[in-house]
């Protein structure tokens, strides 16, 4: 069961040719702007449609290019958040909630959780309850322009969930926030969404975001599904460089295998020995700039000597940008250092090279 | 001051009458079709869109006696159509306050329509959908959604018919004519009575039409004035 898409379609110059099944509760999709993941949603929700293909959701279909179904959006009963979130500007806040209670077929959303002999909620009574359980009483008669950016997203999310649809989608829900709210309300996200048993898929360019989010993800690229899988595992273990650089992967250079257990790392000038064994196919490595270990003294093994090309202080984290001894012309290495590392690192000099983790190297296919 | 006395004892409010009847039910008939237009409009690809938005805004541009011109070819009781629906359902154009109500409704449209179909394709497309996978219909939609989110815009159209249709002249005289207690509008008389010479009368009627138009100009600003409390301004 769960979501099952499969479709194709061409607008303008762009093709979105995407196919993936999953039975997660929570699914990311992770990619650039324009890569192809809102349309993906839209199509689930039916306000695009497909040129080809099915579209599945707990074996009912909603579109199938060949049995020539596509289902009304008003017939798909999912949830859609926008990211703008799109609530009815003249609607006051209970309005907008009870929006989507009056359609006909959602009479069925109306009756109460979990035992079907219970009574019937009023249409009243449901939307009073989302607004208890979204913290928005007192907001009855607001209007969405009277209200704060975090509000409005819990209006919009309220506004779904008060029809129990069998599939929410959240598209960028976070991008219309100030970097301040987002944390905090990312958080609050998954705690709502908590007790809703149906799937969610979450949009998005943040990997943060999608990382927190989903148990599930799939990375897209110009289209098409560049990388599916656990979620824990791709950030671990992206197995591409593509894949590598999506997920936030800063250092990610040419490596030549030279036997089971040795790697020659031109760009840095360094040859390194791991114990595992290392596939033939791998002919680069990626190492995540949190990653390096700063060493001092003696250059010992699977150590970069390097010389500071940059250094970048943010609130809570200095970056430093590096150039591998003897090679100017490299890339630059990117070594971030949290607050606490900071400190120490100040009352000792400089270190001499940067040691490489065997468990943080990422071995790449190109 | 007793000309005035003189002049308001013996005056037929007539023409009052049936320019405000013909301007309200021509607002009406033209608010309705204009938002209807508008919506099918905006739908269409683009090189549709600017065929048949052409024809619509057309009586607009060209000059009404044009317009008089071609309601008179169809519904003159000596053409096809005009003698069909006088002999089928007994309906006459010419000469009579559907003249009035037709020259002014034709003449007004236009604005009604513009206005709602610049308000519409403002509204931001997610609204829309948005209400679909809310379940709503999409009538629902229309009318709970995009009329009053595009309010502002289609309150000026409103005004704006309102104001043209009161005022229509041109097309007005050619089909319904200006029959005393009939057809027989403020401009209209105005036009008479100037050609009479008789410019107090013509004055009167002239303050008469620059008060109801400032006042429902007001009055509409009034009301959507406290919808666009919301709206930034710049």
């Amino acid at each position: 069961m769960g979501i099952a898409v499969d479709i194709n379609k061409r607008l303008g110059d762009f093709t979105l040719d995407i196919r993936f099944e999953s039975e997660a509760k929570r699914i990311g999709i992770l990619g650039a702007s324009g890569c192809g993941k809102s349309l993906t949603l839209k199509c689930i929700a039916g306000i695009e449609r497909p040129d080809r293909g099915r579209i599945l959701l707990d074996g009912k279909t909603f579109f199938d290019s060949e049995g020539k179904v596509n289902g009304k959006p008003q017939k798909r009963n999912v949830g859609y958040m926008f990211q703008n979130y799109a609530l009815f500007p003249t609607m006051t806040v209970e309005e907008n909630i009870a929006a989507g209670l009056h359609a006909p077929g959602r009479r069925s959303a109306l009756r109460g959780k979990g035992d079907s002999a219970g009574k019937t909620e009023s249409v009243k009574e449901r939307v009073r309850e989302m607004m208890e359980r979204f913290r928005l009483q007192g907001l009855e008669k607001h209007l969405p322009g009277q209200l704060s950016g975090g509000q409005q997203q819990r209006v919009a999310l309220a506004r779904i969930m008060a029809y129990r649809p069998d599939l929410i989608m959240l598209d960028e829900p976070f991008s219309a926030l100030d970097q301040h709210l987002k944390e905090r309300l990312q958080h609050e996200m998954m705690e709502m969404l908590e007790d809703y048993r149906g799937q969610v898929i979450m949009v998005s360019h943040s990997r943060d975001e999608i990382y927190r989010f989903s148990e599930e993800l799939l990375i897209m690229d110009d289209g098409r599904v560049m990388a599916r899988g656990e979620t824990r595992r791709l950030f671990d273990d992206p197995g591409n460089t593509a894949v590598a650089r999506v997920t936030g992967c800063k250092n990610i250079t040419a490596a030549k295998r030279l036997d089971a257990h040795t790697l020659e790392i031109p760009d840095w000038g360094l040859r390194l020995r791991l114990r595992q064994e290392i596939p033939g196919d791998i002919d680069a490595i990626g190492y995540r700039a949190h990653r390096f270990e700063p060493v001092w003294g003696e250059e010992e093994e699977n150590c970069i000597p390097f010389s500071v090309a940059g250094v970048d202080e943010l609130p809570f984290e200095r970056r430093y940008y590096l150039v591998p001894a003897g090679n100017e012309k490299a890339e630059r290495i990117c070594w971030f250092i949290q607050d606490n590392e900071r400190q120490q690192m100040d009352r000792r000099p400089r270190p001499d090279c940067l040691r490489l983790r065997e468990e943080a190297v990422m071995l790449l296919r190109r | 001051m007793d000309t005035i006395i003189e002049l308001m004892e013996t005056l037929d409010w007539s023409p009052l009458i049936i320019s405000l009847k013909t301007g309200v039910v021509a607002t009406i008939i033209s608010f309705f079709l204009g938002l209807f237009a508008a919506r099918k409009v905006i739908k269409l690809p683009y090189q549709w869109k600017a065929v048949i938005d052409g024809l619509l805004t057309l009586p607009m541009v060209l000059p009404p006696t044009v317009a008089g011109f071609f309601l008179l070819l169809i519904f003159s009781r000596r053409r096809p159509i005009g003698i069909y629906l006088n002999d089928t359902f007994d309906i006459q154009v010419v000469q009579t306050w559907l003249g009035c109500i037709l020259a002014a409704t034709v003449i007004a449209f236009p604005l009604m329509y513009r206005n709602a179909r610049a308000a519409f394709e403002q509204i931001d497309a997610n609204l829309v959908y948005a209400g679909r996978t809310l379940g709503m219909t999409d009538m629902r939609i229309f009318w709970r959604i995009v009329v009053p989110t595009a309010g502002p815009g289609i309150a000026s159209g409103t005004i704006l018919t309102f104001a043209r249709a009161m005022g229509e002249y041109g097309a007005t005289s050619m089909v319904a004519g200006n029959i005393p207690g009939k057809t027989g509008t403020v401009s209209q008389r105005i036009a008479m009575v100037i050609q009479d010479g008789d410019y107090l009368t013509a004055g009167f009627w002239v303050v008469v039409i620059l008060l109801i138009s400032f006042i429902v100009i007001f009055l509409i600003n009034l009301l959507t004035g406290r919808n666009m409390k919301n709206i930034r301004r710049w």
